[in-house]
């Protein structure tokens, strides 16, 4: 009896051991480091702390955005401005009824863009300002998690985009998607409306439409980062410098600057998504 | 050996029971066959395939990215090639031919040179009845006449 | 075999025009969606899937539930359910037949669907369910058909075909936990968030699909000399009881952890499906009746007289199917989109035209099941009785 103990708890005290101890001998095997506390810069700009956030060695180029809500409260109409030079440029139809509306970049009211956000007793110029929502090229994007073709994909720079030829419209990515930011092509956005005008009013040649029956959404401008230009949106607001573009990844870019200096916040951090797009309020 | 003995009993169940090795009908079968296989064949004997399709091609421009023979039997292929490399691995490297640059692009390169969707794809696109969709999204130029 | 499905009464006619009927009119509607695009139907950006893809989902249940006849006749050797085993089968096959259909009038760009295997994503889980939904569907159209060929033949089924109607088992657990992964695994959407959503989805499903097979099988005793036998039903009786029970604990569940914890984005939904949320309350008919009819079907199962009695257990049996059919094939994929991310509500209401399509594709089911249950009772009832 006696004996039977001794062994039962040579045993217990030996695996609580090994327990505690495999996973960092297993991480030193795998990995060829030993993680916990050390400091790594994460995710670039992943805040400490955040839901489970893993602390990565960052790779490659992370393009984010940080887009200042008090500078589109001052400056009026700047936010139409910037829905405007993205819708134009990306061929965006115009459907009037918001159930099959398209959009890649809009505004919102505090409330509806922070849903997760205490709304109780905040100052009463913040329900006043508009917040420009779009995209948040997570860095765990569920809708890339969950495409059956890899139609929507995370490229090299951080970027997540839609590859048309590929979507099967299966609509999978907008129920995945937990910011609303997807649109489906509900019919030809080429059609017209119910005034006989067509829903592209001027079609920028240089960039395709769409066809009926595929999901889009922003693309952060991948084809005029590609040639050197600025986001369309970061274009419209100019000297405003209301947002601001570039690779979270390097230290010296002028967003990760703005971020050091700055509080920000991003849309459901709880679901781990890890937005790339950040918030001065 | 049984088995399979049961297989053919079963199949021959489905095509219903047949007496003996005579073909009904087969007076009437075995020409209309001959009609429909000289119908179906005529194109390809009677050597009248219909006027070889004439596609414009762009004039100021001696070379294509790839030679004729090659882009005239594999253009879908190259354009696949050049939509993954763009799209998914953001690879937008020019091409180089003589003192010429090329996007890879069917909306703004190609079409830079054949800048008639009409004359150059329509042409054999009609006469080999294929109906590729990429004007659906890609925006083509402006036809001059 | 197949000739017999080609000699029937009038009713039997009458009954497969009716359903061809129904499946012109759908086909019809879909020439129109297909050259409009999806915008024909009543989804919306904020609603994106509709009927089609919740039809699918109660289906996939429907077609996992043949399970619950297979498996006692196959792992415990339970020779009563002999009879009823091929209804089951056929009954899987028809219900997959519809699921696929629906996930193709549900596609944006249907000629694109086959991309899905020429671009094999296997951290997507609609690509596994693909994988799953046409592997059950080949399992049991190759376990049906072999056991009724043989029997048609006289002889014993070979021996091959066991390994696939033992694999059969876990595979139609597995069409339908695939099914609620395709839910479950969103972070953002509350309602589907829950680890119970496969358990719910099964016990749902091994009510609702044997509770349909059993009704069927009443119908049959009436019309036709095929009668699965006393025991056959009064142990379905059982099995579809528990299972109900289940199902309905497990609701209880999803109430209790959303209001108690007080989580608003798990109240969200519950309250937009039973009480209304900001006014939207389009649903709540539909759910209470749901609830109304499921208490209804209880009562049936639980009291000897109106279970003992074909009648009352058919009502009890009605009321049960259209019960699970409200919750999951209308109340657990609509309302999981409400409200949307940026919390508004969108209400969506099917267009004539999506009604049409869905009515066809369940015809064509219909159609399928016919056809294949007028080809095993000729079998079984030629075999059997002399």
């Amino acid at each position: 009896m006696d004996k039977k103990r001794r062994d039962f708890l040579k045993i217990a005290g030996l695996s609580a051991i090994a327990g505690v101890a495999a996973p960092t001998a297993l991480n030193t095997l795998f990995k060829g480091e030993v993680i916990a506390s050390d400091h790594g810069g994460g995710h670039g700009a992943e805040p400490q702390g955040q839901g489970h956030a893993k602390i990565e060695v960052p790779t490659g180029k992370r393009f984010g955005m940080v887009i200042d809500v008090n500078k589109f409260h001052r400056y009026e109409g700047l936010a139409e401005k910037c829905t405007n030079a993205c819708h134009s440029i990306h061929n965006v139809p115009k459907f009037t009824d918001p159930k099959v509306e398209l959009k890649w970049i809009w505004k919102e009211p505090y409330e509806h863009a922070f849903t997760e956000h205490s709304h109780y007793k905040k100052n009463d110029e913040l329900h006043n300002m508009p917040f420009m929502v779009m995209c948040n090229h997570c860095d765990a994007a569920p809708c890339v998690r969950v495409c059956p073709t890899q139609a929507t994909f995370k490229n090299k720079d951080g970027m997540v985009l839609m590859d048309f030829h590929r979507c099967i419209g299966c609509r999978f990515c907008m129920a995945a998607c937990p910011y609303g930011s997807r649109s489906f092509n509900w019919s030809d956005p080429r059609g017209k409306d119910k005034d006989g005008k067509p829903l592209i009013a001027k079609e920028n040649t240089k960039f395709p439409t769409r066809t009926r029956g595929v999901v889009e959404k922003c693309n952060f401008c991948a084809e005029r980062i590609a040639v050197g230009q600025e986001p369309a949106c970061v274009e419209a607001c100019g000297a405003t410098k209301a947002m601001i573009f570039g690779d979270l990844n390097d230290a010296h870019s002028e967003i990760s600057q703005v971020l050091k200096k700055q509080y920000t916040i991003q849309r459901k951090p709880a679901l781990g998504t890890k937005p790339s797009v950040f918030y001065i309020i | 050996m049984v088995k399979k003995r049961e297989n053919q009993d079963f199949v021959l169940s489905l095509l219903q029971e047949r007496k003996g090795d005579a073909m009904y009908d087969g007076g009437k079968i075995i020409p209309g066959l001959v009609i429909f296989v000289g119908l179906m064949t005529y194109p390809i004997w009677s050597g009248n395939a219909g006027t070889t399709p004439k596609p414009v091609k762009p004039t100021g421009h001696e070379k294509c990215v790839k030679h004729k023979e090659f882009m005239r039997t594999s253009h879908m292929v190259l354009l696949n090639e050049w939509r993954d490399e763009v799209v998914r691995d953001g690879n937008r490297e020019q091409i180089h031919i003589g003192d010429k640059v090329y996007d890879k692009s069917l909306q703004n390169g190609c079409m830079h040179c054949h800048t008639s969707k009409k004359k150059f794809c329509d042409e054999c696109h009609n006469y080999t009845a294929v109906k590729p969709y990429c004007w659906e999204c890609h925006i083509q130029p402006k036809e001059t006449i | 075999m197949i000739e017999k499905a080609l000699k029937g009464s009038s009713l039997y006619w009458t009954w497969i025009c009716v359903l061809l009927g129904i499946m012109g009119i759908g086909a019809f509607c879909y020439v129109q969606q297909y050259n409009y695009g999806l915008g024909y139907t009543g989804m919306s950006r904020d609603v994106s899937w509709g009927l089609y893809i919740s039809q699918f989902t109660f289906l996939v249940g429907v077609a996992a539930g043949g399970v619950m006849v297979v498996l006692p006749y196959y792992i415990h050797d339970y020779k009563t359910f002999g009879r009823i085993t091929i209804l089951g089968e056929f009954l899987a096959i028809a219900s997959v037949a519809m699921c696929l259909m629906f996930i193709m009038a549900d596609l944006g760009q249907p000629l694109r669907a086959l991309n899905v295997l020429l671009h094999p994503t296997l951290n997507s889980m609609l690509f596994w369910d693909m994988i799953v939904l046409n592997g059950y569907l080949a399992l049991n159209i190759i376990v049906g058909t072999v056991v009724l060929q043989a029997e048609y033949k006289g002889t014993s089924p070979p021996a091959w075909y066991k390994p696939f109607a033992y694999l059969s088992i876990p595979w139609a657990i597995s069409i339908h936990t695939v099914t609620a992964f395709l839910y479950c695994g969103l972070p953002g959407r509350h309602f589907w968030l829950t680890a119970i959503l496969a358990p719910r989805f099964l016990a749902s499903a091994f009510a609702a699909g044997p509770a349909l097979l059993l009704f069927i099988a009443l119908i049959l005793k009436r019309t036709t000399k095929f009668d699965i036998g006393k025991e056959a039903q009064n142990k379905l009786v059982t099995i579809i009881t528990y299972a109900a029970i289940l199902n309905f604990f497990f609701l209880g569940l999803e109430f209790f952890v959303g209001y108690y914890s007080n989580l608003p984005g798990h109240m969200h939904t519950l309250d937009y499906l039973f009480w209304g949320l900001h006014g939207y309350d389009q649903l709540v008919p539909f759910m209470r009746f749901s609830l109304f009819l499921g208490a209804v079907a209880l009562v049936v199962l639980f009291t000897p007289q109106l279970k003992k009695n074909d009648k009352t257990l058919g009502v009890g049996l009605v009321c049960l199917f259209f019960a699970l059919w409200i919750d999951k094939g209308l109340g657990l994929v609509l309302g999981g989109f409400v409200p949307n991310p940026l919390e508004y509500v969108t209400e969506y209401t099917p267009s004539l035209g999506e009604m049409c399509i869905t009515l066809a594709v369940w015809a064509t089911g219909f159609l399928i099941l016919t056809l294949l249950y007028k080809i095993a009772i000729s079998v079984k009832l030629e075999k059997e009785l002399p």
